[in-house]
């Protein structure tokens, strides 16, 4: 009888204990607070050649922090392939880090959200002023007009990476500065089961830095001025017809590189396959892969005529990663204090360095190692030449249908269709025909 | 947290009354109301979480479907508007650009599903009819046949997308390389062969289990039906047709409807295949829906598709057993 009364006893405590677990779930999804000082809980992406790497650069400075300050940080890198969706499943359930790595073109669609804390003047006095920052990376931070949902963390732009031995082999003097000169050198490169060019057709985000490029190169924009999705444009269709054409009509890109997304191209490249790369910060990665610095060159990526610069010579995306701060963290103060550690100079410098890419912050970026001749053509791309993704609700949208219709058209040349105005025009409607309907 | 306490108490409230009448009876009572309690509540703690885990979800997500729950709204789920049934409009109108991308998705599906089923019954039953049998060697065979369905479903489909790479892989290898029946590579991940590349995959991974399932039916046909069929003179042929299929009946009758609600759903298998873009040939309903609301963040048209997919599924399993179990009362009678 005894045994009986005890297994009802146990029973009746495992389904109490599930109840109760099941209430900790919910949470509040007001506003953040200061009740637990001591602790912060930080997501950062994935910058170096793997998870670990980043471990290993990321843990010493947030020692340093825990030593300045007292709080004990707690990172966890993720990788891109989970972050977007980590990020929105934390702002669904109120259950987020403190602080977060977010890729910046992301900023005006996850400020719609409401999730990330909105740098005013007040937040930005805390962490030395928004005049510390670069003004083009101050311009990828969320929708113009309103206050930015996160800081510039690390800047990077796109680059020409081309293989020296293989230009020289081919009688190949210097890079091409025109996509005219890039195709024709393409093509005296791609023989013998050698390529010109590589790229990462399945991944919808690389095929969007590049189409923007090529659609600002054609005077377009995929978004209206008042923020109304317009794909379909003469100069969008040219645009992504132009990209892709780089392999359908072109054949200076091998017809398998339309199914990579796991940057297999820039294998490729540090392995010869490709002589030519278009790719952001790519050294350290080429690096863990075996490619020796001076293997490789870095140019300036190629406009249709003339030299880099504003307008339809625009030759980069502004690529780069920003630090957000959740709104519901229990610890504002220390988030805010963490967010101006990271953006310190002596950090910026330390972190920029070990990821290859170029600081936001102006004072950090005179060092001298932001001015090797490789990180010159970053920088004056930055500076210069660069424009920055639609920043507008839909970014985030935008990214998925355009980056997949390019996708679909990279599929179709692979297999040996044809690619032309028609079905590029085609792809583009059905990608606007998926955009949100207001 | 209501739903729980007000089951619990419920049950709570329902052990006793029933017991009452047995209160005149004597002393015994106290040990009998233990007794037929005890059962109920050890089941509690499985209702609970069945409730946590199946029930309170799959309310929730029908509430969602009913919201215009978009990223302006995810985070404080109560400002989001109520939208009625455009969710559901917007998801069955199919002339307009996401109804129609969702028939597609759903006819894809449904070829697939009848392919995959069909095709894993086959094998399955095949398979386990040839190793009735005893020979030299049978053991082993049959503990490989069931490595597929053993494996880790990331494990083994990230294999096969290895397998499938157009450069590298080793199925361009053998077609290509070496048996020489293409004229060039083809793609498999991407373009329209992706079909196939899906559908080897799902095969290869659920024939185990009508194996399996079809093993354990065959242990139960007694032997001594073949034997006087053999003496009748039936060849193998007939002794299939007459015996073994009839008797399997009840057997594939479950194991046909459960191959085709775990296809029909099958989420894994395309997602680790194709990444969170499937190729349109191979667009199965289940990466659909998530696409769909992972794409426009509108979580309120994906929680209605996924309603609509809920309410198919009901309806045909529904329909299925009504078919089937009065057929076996015909043939009973």
């Amino acid at each position: 009888m005894r045994r009986i009364r005890a297994a009802a006893a146990g029973a009746v405590t495992v389904s109490l204990l599930t109840a109760v677990t099941a209430c900790g779930g919910g949470s509040s999804t007001g506003g953040g607070s200061n009740d637990s000082p001591k602790t912060l809980t930080y997501w950062a992406s994935n910058q170096g050649a793997s998870i670990e790497v980043d471990k290993k650069v990321l843990q010493p400075e947030l020692d340093k922090f825990e030593k300045q300050s007292g709080i004990k940080v707690k990172v966890e890198v993720v990788p891109w392939s989970d972050l977007l969706n980590r990020i929105l499943t934390a702002t669904t359930s109120g259950q987020g880090p403190d602080v977060l790595n977010i890729g910046n073109t992301w900023s005006a669609s996850l400020q719609a959200t409401g999730a990330l804390l909105p740098w005013d003047a007040s937040n930005f006095a805390k962490i030395g002023g928004k005049d510390r920052f670069v003004e083009s990376a101050l311009g990828s931070t969320g929708a113009q007009g309103k206050d930015p949902a996160a800081v510039p963390l690390y800047s990077m732009a796109y680059a020409l990476y081309y293989n020296k031995k293989m230009f020289a082999d081919a009688g190949i003097a210097k890079p091409p500065a025109t996509w005219d000169e890039l195709i024709a050198d393409g093509k005296k490169l791609s023989k013998g089961g050698k390529w010109g060019l590589g790229a990462e057709g399945s991944n919808p985000s690389e095929n969007i830095h590049h189409t923007f490029v090529f659609a600002k190169q054609h005077g377009a924009d995929f978004f209206t001025a008042d923020g109304k999705p317009d794909f379909t444009s003469d100069g969008t269709v040219a645009a992504v017809k132009q990209y892709v054409d780089l392999m359908a009509k072109d054949k200076i890109i091998a017809p398998g590189n339309a199914e990579y997304a796991q940057n297999q191209s820039v294998s490729d490249f540090a392995k010869g396959k490709n002589a030519m790369l278009l790719w952001q910060s790519a050294s350290a990665n080429l690096k863990s892969q075996g490619m020796s610095d001076d293997a490789y060159g870095i140019a300036p990526v190629p406009v249709q005529s003339g030299t880099p610069g504003t307008g339809t010579n625009v030759n980069s995306m502004v690529a780069g990663i920003n630090l957000a701060v959740f709104k519901n963290s229990h610890n504002l103060d220390g988030a805010t204090k963490f967010v101006k550690f990271m953006t310190s100079d002596a950090e910026q410098k330390i972190l920029n360095t070990a990821y290859s890419s170029i600081p936001p912050v102006k004072t950090a970026q005179t060092d001298a190692t932001f001015n090797t001749p490789a990180n010159a053509v970053l920088k004056d791309t930055l500076a210069k030449s660069a424009a920055a993704l639609p920043q507008v609700a839909d970014e985030s949208q935008f990214e998925t249908t355009v980056g997949t219709a390019v996708k679909t058209l990279f599929a179709a040349a692979a297999a040996g269709h044809a690619v032309t105005t028609e079905s590029v025009k085609a792809e583009l409607e059905k990608a606007q025909q998926q955009m949100p309907a207001k | 947290m209501t739903t729980t306490t007000a089951a619990s108490a419920d049950s709570g409230e329902r052990a006793v009354p029933k017991d009452s009448p047995g209160a005149a009876r004597g002393p015994r009572r106290p040990g009998r109301i233990r007794r037929i309690a005890l059962p109920y509540l050890l089941l509690l703690p499985a209702l609970i979480l069945e409730l946590l885990v199946h029930l309170v979800p799959m309310v929730i997500g029908i509430f969602m479907s009913f919201k215009e729950l978009t990223q302006f709204y995810i985070r404080d789920w109560g400002t989001a508007p109520w939208s009625g049934f455009d969710n559901y409009k917007v998801s069955v109108d199919f002339s307009a650009p996401v109804g129609k991308a969702l028939l597609h998705s759903f006819l894809v599906t449904v070829g697939f599903t009848l392919l995959s089923v069909g095709l894993c019954w086959l094998i399955g039953t095949a398979a386990a009819i040839y190793m009735q049998d005893t020979f030299r060697g049978r053991g082993l065979l049959r503990a490989l046949f069931l490595v597929p369905y053993a494996l880790p479903v990331y494990a083994a489909v990230i294999t096969w997308v290895f397998m499938f790479q157009h450069d590298n892989g080793l199925v361009n290898h053998v077609l290509h390389d070496q048996l020489h029946l293409t004229d060039k590579p083809s793609f498999w991940l991407i373009g329209d062969n992706s079909f196939y590349a899906l559908l080897t995959v799902s095969v290869w991974k659920g024939w185990p289990f009508a194996f399996l399932i079809v093993m354990a039916g065959l242990q139960n046909i007694p032997g001594e039906l073949y034997e006087a069929a053999a003496l009748d003179g039936a060849g193998l042929w007939q002794q299939l047709r007459r015996i073994t299929l009839p008797s399997l009946r009840p057997v594939n009758q479950v194991l046909v409807l459960v191959l085709f609600l775990w296809t029909f759903n099958d989420f894994n298998t395309p997602f680790v295949l194709f990444g969170r873009t499937a190729p349109e040939a191979a667009d199965l309903i289940s990466v659909h829906i998530y696409q769909a609301s992972f794409v426009t963040w509108n979580f309120g048209t994906g929680s209605a598709m996924s309603v609509l997919l809920l309410l198919f599924l009901l309806v045909v399993t529904g329909v299925y057993l009504l078919l089937t179990s009065r057929g076996r009362k015909t043939a009973d009678v």
